[in-house]
């Protein structure tokens, strides 16, 4: 019985967030006592008694879980338990439920939990649709409804698009640079039990009184200075998720850095590698300024700091500063690892080395350094320091050049390929092509002051952030999601209802963000919940193709859940790609390489007789003669 | 070598021909409604220069998409490989250089523009802005600050100095026929400079999420005759409020000149 809750374990979970959660409750209440205030304090800015153990209780949960216990017990100087693997690998469907230090478990942990706040993402899209459908304000009020889009691009931005990505390469990465693991597995699982306390913050903030967090996801002072309570489960929600990014990132430097296997030179590394690490680098460097962003909104409301108060010498334009200067970098975060999976997808599908491969890792650092000096870009109306327009708006319209270049590449890669468009994952790769480029050029026009000033803050901005995110982002993911499948399940997917899932995402995506262009420049805001009636019509055709998109992803869900348990086996190399994943069988063994593999070339020599990419240590030490470059013709 | 195996003049013809029906089609709508103050045309030119350009490099990236997958597709049943070409050099710094020079242009043509329609005018007239959740109200300097709740007059012809001051969280006052959009940040002043140039009526948009009644903060424009205006202010029997004109007098401006701080009486 006393064993059911000292072993690591859902029961002992449950416990320890209890115990935590009253221990965060206890020392508030018992502090303001002794101090002869209140017990409870119930300004709307104030509730400590409920902010502690929100910090509490989720470090209970993860205490609970066993994150912590390799770790404590070395702390302590306790004898460590000799690791014996049993928390390595999963064996059966509840080993999902378990801290694990596989790094394929982990990824698929972290792809099926940020899927689901996704889909509650999703849900709350279709709600905020159904109330824009028709001018007035019908379904909900209009401080629900400012929650309602607050919470959906959080749960997107933070617990869905990032969180995925690192899910994918999670999975992925380790296997492509032939490493058994991660770096460090353990403050993996870690990274990967901070997610879901991160998203049940956002959505628990529904239950505080006063509703949802509804200041927007920039949460911008000092309107999230004086919100109602919902605003501290964002600001401690964004905690848990950066801690929990900034983890990955520095798990993915040091595994791509040291972990590589013999002969994989920089120049030899897959580009899904090469975006993972510029993304990483730009995590480890900019998710600190959102902790901190937020934890300082959390003091100005729990503490009476005066970090953005206006009235007691705090500075409300700051806060802007300091947020975009993570959430600039942000959105490459958000695409970065999507251009290495595209890149993937086209070159094996195409049967092609890619265009241009040097450049292409160039464009990617290029992205992330020029990134870090554009965040004012968000800033041209907010009344900043007139001159700091210009050089943002220079810098700006260049990092459109890096991405060009890949755009190009892409297109470079097919030309005189053989392209198979069979799979699901390619039509999304060629579709990402035409769409990202939409999202680019609005994103030029955006960047260019004079037009900024007329749109920003309207539907264009929707559009446009729809445009990269959904267009971008979430078209890639699917292109990973379906590519990697058969990899990480050992089954095959329905091919006929990718097509389906995909035509209709397409058409979805087109139809739902195209015309919030237009609304936009001709003088629709964006975030209200009730707008004039001459946008009328286009907005309920905005829902309705919303509504679609939406539907057709429920045939995604059906396709991979029954796929996963029915599919038709999938053989080690589907695709015949020429990284080291597809040289494994699928699903790779526990711990990935019985031998570990050798690299002898680049990594998509396609087309070139004999060439190989990596050959494992069995195959004799046989290394063909005539190794070709990648360096360009 | 590609140029020898590719049909690069039909490509480039399917390109001209597309792109000039793109840019036919979206130069021949009026995206952002009415054109009335000085600014407006300026920046309508500006997104015109934008779409043409826009509409060539989308024209080439679906003509190379739609060729590729004309051309490149592989047949049922074929298995081989593509060719290994791995680059080419001269197209990689033409792709690099091509953008480079149309952005690096996008920007001046854009800097040019924002000088212009920020050229303080000789002859202005100075309007207070106050915002607070939810309400728009203003104030006219010029007659010892008569004061308007929900409905700001202006002169047509005149560039008007918006100096604009929240009271509680951000605002944002727009009005799109002028182009012109400027928070409203408290505890600092900010500065919108637009010269209306036709009568009419129109309306202020909060488009900064400013709380639940965000959607509904609104004001009427009336822009009106000189000596219309002139009388309408005359009539004006209110004052700015106190509470308003401490933000008044505590002006610290930051946009467009450099820092400039009143002391607070």
């Amino acid at each position: 019985m006393i064993a059911t809750f000292t072993r690591p374990g859902w029961y002992r979970a449950v416990l320890c967030t209890v115990l935590a959660a009253a221990f965060g409750f206890g020392i508030v209440v018992l502090l303001r006592v002794i101090s002869g205030l209140p017990a409870m304090q119930t300004e709307q800015t104030g509730y400590p008694q409920v902010v502690v153990p929100l910090i509490t209780a989720p470090l209970g949960f993860l205490l609970g879980i066993g994150c912590f216990d390799y770790w404590i017990r070395w702390g302590i100087g306790m004898p460590t338990i000799p690791d014996d693997h049993s928390s390595h690998g999963a064996y059966s469907w509840k080993d999902y439920f378990k801290v694990n230090t596989d790094h394929k478990v982990i990824g698929i942990q972290y792809i099926v939990t940020s899927f689901f706040f996704f889909l509650v993402g999703g849900l709350m899209a279709m709600l905020i649709r159904a109330e824009l459908a028709q001018p007035g304000t019908q379904i909900v009020s209009a401080a629900t409804f400012n929650g309602l889009f607050s919470t959906h691009a959080v749960l997107m931005i933070f617990v869905f698009i990032i969180p995925m990505f690192a899910g994918i390469a999670n999975y992925v990465l380790p296997l492509m640079i032939g490493a058994p693991d991660m770096a460090f597995p353990r403050l993996n699982a870690l990274s990967y039990w901070m997610l879901p306390m991160a998203g049940i913050l956002f959505l628990a903030s529904f239950l505080a009184p006063g509703g949802a967090f509804d200041a927007g996801w920039t949460g911008y002072a000092p309107l999230s200075t004086g919100a109602p309570l919902g605003q501290s489960f964002f600001n401690i929600g964004v905690q848990f998720a950066g801690f929990s990014s900034i983890f990955t990132a520095l798990n993915f430097l040091v595994t791509i850095i040291t972990m590589r296997a013999p002969g994989m030179t920089f120049w030899r590394m897959p580009l899904l590698v090469w975006a993972n690490l510029s993304t990483s680098l730009l995590v480890v460097a900019a998710t600190p300024f959102i902790s901190g962003a937020q934890f300082m909104v959390l003091f100005d409301r729990i503490l009476h700091t005066n970090f953005f108060q206006f009235g007691a010498g705090g500075d409300v334009i700051s806060y802007q500063h300091i947020f975009w200067f993570y959430s600039h970098p942000a959105v490459y975060i958000m695409i970065l690892p999507g251009f290495g999976i595209i890149s993937e997808v086209i070159s094996i599908h195409s049967r092609k080395p890619i265009f241009g491969y040097r450049l292409m890792a160039l464009a990617l650092i290029g992205i992330i350094v020029l990134s870090y000096s554009v965040w004012a870009h968000h800033m041209f109306v907010a009344g900043m320091f007139s001159w700091l327009r210009v050089p943002m708006m220079f810098t700006t319209l260049l990092i459109a050049v890096p991405t060009g270049i890949k755009i190009f590449s892409w297109l470079g890669t097919l030309y005189f390929g053989k392209i198979h468009t069979k799979s699901t994952a390619m039509l999304f790769a060629l579709a990402f092509i035409v769409t990202f480029t939409i999202g680019g050029i609005s994103g030029v026009m955006l960047g260019m002051v004079p037009f900024d000033i007329h749109v920003s803050q309207t539907y264009f901005i929707v559009a446009h952030i729809h445009f990269v995110l959904f267009g971008g982002s979430v078209f890639t993911i699917f292109a990973g999601l379906y590519h990697w499948f058969p990899k990480m399940t050992g089954r095959m997917y329905d091919e006929k209802l990718g097509r389906i899932h995909f035509w209709g995402t397409l058409i979805g995506t087109w139809g739902t963000f195209v015309p919030m262009h237009w609304i936009g420049m001709e003088g629709m805001p964006r975030r209200v919940a009730d707008y004039a009636s001459q946008f009328g019509n286009w907005n309920l055709l905005i829902s309705c193709f919303a509504f679609m998109l939406g539907a057709v992803q429920l045939i995604f869900v059906y396709n991979m859940i029954v796929s996963w348990r029915f599919g038709p086996k999938a053989e080690a190399n589907p695709w015949r790609g020429n990284s080291i994943e597809w040289l494994v069988s699928s699903p790779p063994p526990v711990f990935n390489f019985d031998e570990i593999p050798r690299v002898v070339g680049g990594p998509y020599e396609y087309g070139i007789p004999g060439a190989r990419h990596a050959i494992m240590g069995g195959e004799g030490a046989e290394v063909p003669a005539t190794q070709p470059s990648v360096v360009g013709t | 070598m590609f140029s020898k195996r590719l049909p690069i003049a039909k490509m480039a013809a399917a390109v001209v021909a597309l792109s000039a029906v793109i840019a036919a089609v979206m130069l021949s709508i009026n995206w952002n409604g009415a054109e009335d103050s000085t600014a407006a045309p300026k920046i309508d030119d500006l997104l015109n220069i934008e779409i043409v350009l826009s509409s060539i490099i989308f024209s080439i990236v679906v003509v190379a998409l739609g060729y590729a997958l004309y051309k490149f597709r592989a047949k049922p049943g074929d298995e081989s490989d593509g060719e290994p070409i791995h680059g080419n050099t001269r197209l990689e710094i033409t792709w690099t250089l091509v953008p480079t020079i149309i952005v690096l242009f996008s920007g001046a043509w854009s800097w040019k523009v924002l000088n212009e329609i920020e050229e303080p005018a000789a002859h202005q007239l100075t309007v207070d802005v106050f915002s607070q959740q939810y309400a728009w109200s203003f104030g006219y300097p010029g007659k010892e600050y008569a004061y308007s709740q929900g409905v700001l007059h202006v002169p047509v012809n005149r560039q008007i100095v918006f100096k604009m001051h929240s009271q509680d969280v951000i605002h944002s006052f727009w009005v799109p026929q002028w182009r012109i959009k400027k928070d409203n940040v408290p505890g600092i002043t900010t500065t919108a400079l637009i010269t209306p140039t036709k009568i009419g009526h129109y309306q202020v948009i909060c488009t900064q999420l400013c709380g639940f009644g965000h959607a509904a903060m609104r004001a009427k424009v009336i822009v009106q005759s000189e000596s219309a205006f002139d009388k309408w202010v005359e009539g004006l029997k209110e004052k700015v409020p106190t509470p308003l004109m401490v933000s008044v007098k505590q002006d610290t401006q930051t946009n467009p000149e450099p820092l400039e701080q009143v002391e607070a009486e």
